[in-house]
């Protein structure tokens, strides 16, 4: 059953890879349809509605498939949101080993303040992006548009800043200053799009699960290796602190006696002179 | 080849679209660190559906007595969970209403403190690795249940380790602020101790004093 099941998978993408050469091949001179060219694509930001563009042009009969595909584009898969004000910055830290990779993905929407909603999509909305690393240089720094997806790989392990900000103009004579954010940020192994991955090196469910595993275990050793340099050093900044006390404390003590002594000194001679003692 | 044409783009279509609901049906759910200023609340929100089992789990890493205030509403504005001060917490919750539920951090009861939190929202259960895994009609092998404890076991020990790894950078974060202090605290105390004794003892000009005795002793 099961080996059916993956025949049946590698039968389909035989058959995709037949459909997009026979269209390569047959039909040199007409726009290529929007199915074939690059369908890994298909949910970039923006590019949802060119192809629909395409299509309705073209052909009439495709348009309820390339509707239902812009309507997921546009429901988008990212859950949780939140609300930031116009030019507000909104940081995020991932503490992270070194190469590992970061993914994230964010929506925005604009508050329309006549329909007291939010505007499903936004063009023209812009979003600033910069991510630092632990020691503070700037790994990324870029503009994306309302929607976006950003990617970085770690090359020193700590505590990144990712930081969001909204710098366009047009919010403070629409949006009555608000924002609403969708963010989903993937680390690492979840970064990971196994069905994507099964269809490029085309696996079997068993293979893709070992797969699965040996990404998992991977980012554990990794975890492992930042979790002894995490702690080397901690031990240098509690040794340090312990070498700070005490020679403080030798200091102190030193600069008391010395300072009693003088202090005696100079008393006794004062006292001598006055014929005290 | 004009009707073919179409039949197979549609074909295409359809699993352009199998590829994207593949997308869309990845494990919902938000992990993220952020710095809470003070006297500041920060909401987030997230669109759950009816009868699904959502977790919120948060810590205070870094800034103050490392404490903050939670609170968890449902689409209706019924507070479900509600907290004050506390260092860290896990809360469970089946939905009972579709909709958007917020979930707020307040760090209104400080007043100079910024506080780093670190939250993780997940939303449901996770999702097989290939769709039509889901759906199967026959018992798993022994390889494939071998796979699922295995991968079951991995998730712990990430998990544990994003613990452990919590736990290190408030300790950590605990130790550089001691060595922090230390160290300015005693060059303060000697550029301030060391003058003090000598200007005292040259300012006596009459006999020895309690004031002189005091400060000899210290």
């Amino acid at each position: 059953m099961r080996t059916l099941r993956s025949a049946v998978l590698r039968g389909q993408e035989d058959r995709r890879r037949a459909v997009v050469t026979a269209h390569a091949r047959s039909a040199p001179g007409r726009t290529a349809s929007p199915g074939s060219e690059a369908p890994a694509r298909a949910c970039a930001p923006g590019e949802g509605r060119e192809m629909a563009g395409v299509g309705a042009r073209g052909r009439l009969v495709m348009g309820w498939p390339v509707l239902l595909l812009l309507a997921l584009c546009a429901a988008g898969a990212r859950g949780l949101y939140f609300h930031i004000g116009e030019t507000e910055k909104r940081c995020f830290i991932e503490e992270i080993p070194d190469e590992t990779m970061v993914i994230g993905n964010y929506r925005t929407q604009m508050w329309d303040k006549q329909k007291e909603v939010f505007l499903p999509s936004t063009p023209g909305l812009g979003m600033h992006v910069e991510v630092k690393d632990p020691e503070g240089k700037v790994v990324l720094s870029r503009q994306y548009g309302s929607e976006g997806r950003f990617t970085f790989t770690s090359h020193t392990p700590g505590e990144h800043q990712i930081c969001l900000h909204s710098n366009s103009t047009r919010m403070a004579l629409f949006a009555g200053g608000r924002l609403r954010v969708h963010l989903d940020i993937q680390v690492g192994e979840h970064a990971n799009n196994y069905p994507e991955i099964a269809a490029k090196d085309k696996l079997t469910e068993l293979q893709l699960r070992a797969r699965q595993l040996l990404d998992q275990v991977e980012q554990i050793q990794k975890e492992q290796d930042y979790q002894r340099y995490r702690e080397e050093r901690f031990r240098l900044t509690s040794e340090s602190t312990n070498q700070r006390v005490l020679w403080w404390s030798i200091a102190q003590t030193v600069i008391l006696i010395l300072t009693g002594i003088w202090q005696m000194r100079h008393l006794k001679s004062f006292f001598e002179a006055k014929k005290l003692v | 080849m004009d009707s073919a044409a179409p039949r197979s783009t549609s074909a295409l279509l359809l699993l352009l679209l199998l590829l994207l609901l593949l997308r869309a049906e990845r494990t919902r759910g938000a992990e993220l660190t952020f710095e809470l200023p003070d006297s500041a609340k920060q909401c987030f929100h997230e669109d759950v559906e009816q009868g699904v089992k959502f977790s919120l789990d948060y810590q205070v890493i870094t800034g103050g007595h490392y404490d903050v205030d939670c609170y968890v509403e449902d689409p209706l504005g019924n507070t479900i969970y509600r907290e004050t001060k506390k260092q860290y917490d896990s809360f469970t919750h089946r939905a009972e209403v579709k909709g958007v539920y917020q979930f707020c951090f307040s760090n209104e009861f400080s007043t100079f403190s910024h506080k780093t939190i670190y939250f993780d929202f997940q939303v449901g259960d996770e999702p097989p690795i290939l769709p039509d895994m889901g759906n199967r009609v026959t018992a798993l092998t022994q390889m494939e249940s071998a796979c699922v404890t295995i991968h079951e076991a991995l998730k712990t020990v990430i998990d544990s380790q994003t613990h452990y790894r919590l736990r290190e950078a408030q300790d950590r974060a605990r130790a550089e602020d001691l060595n922090n202090r230390v160290s300015y605290w005693s060059i303060a105390s000697t550029d301030e101790q060391t003058p003090a004794f000598c200007k005292l003892a040259q300012s006596v000009a009459g006999a020895p004093s309690a004031s002189v005795m005091g400060s000899r002793r210290n």
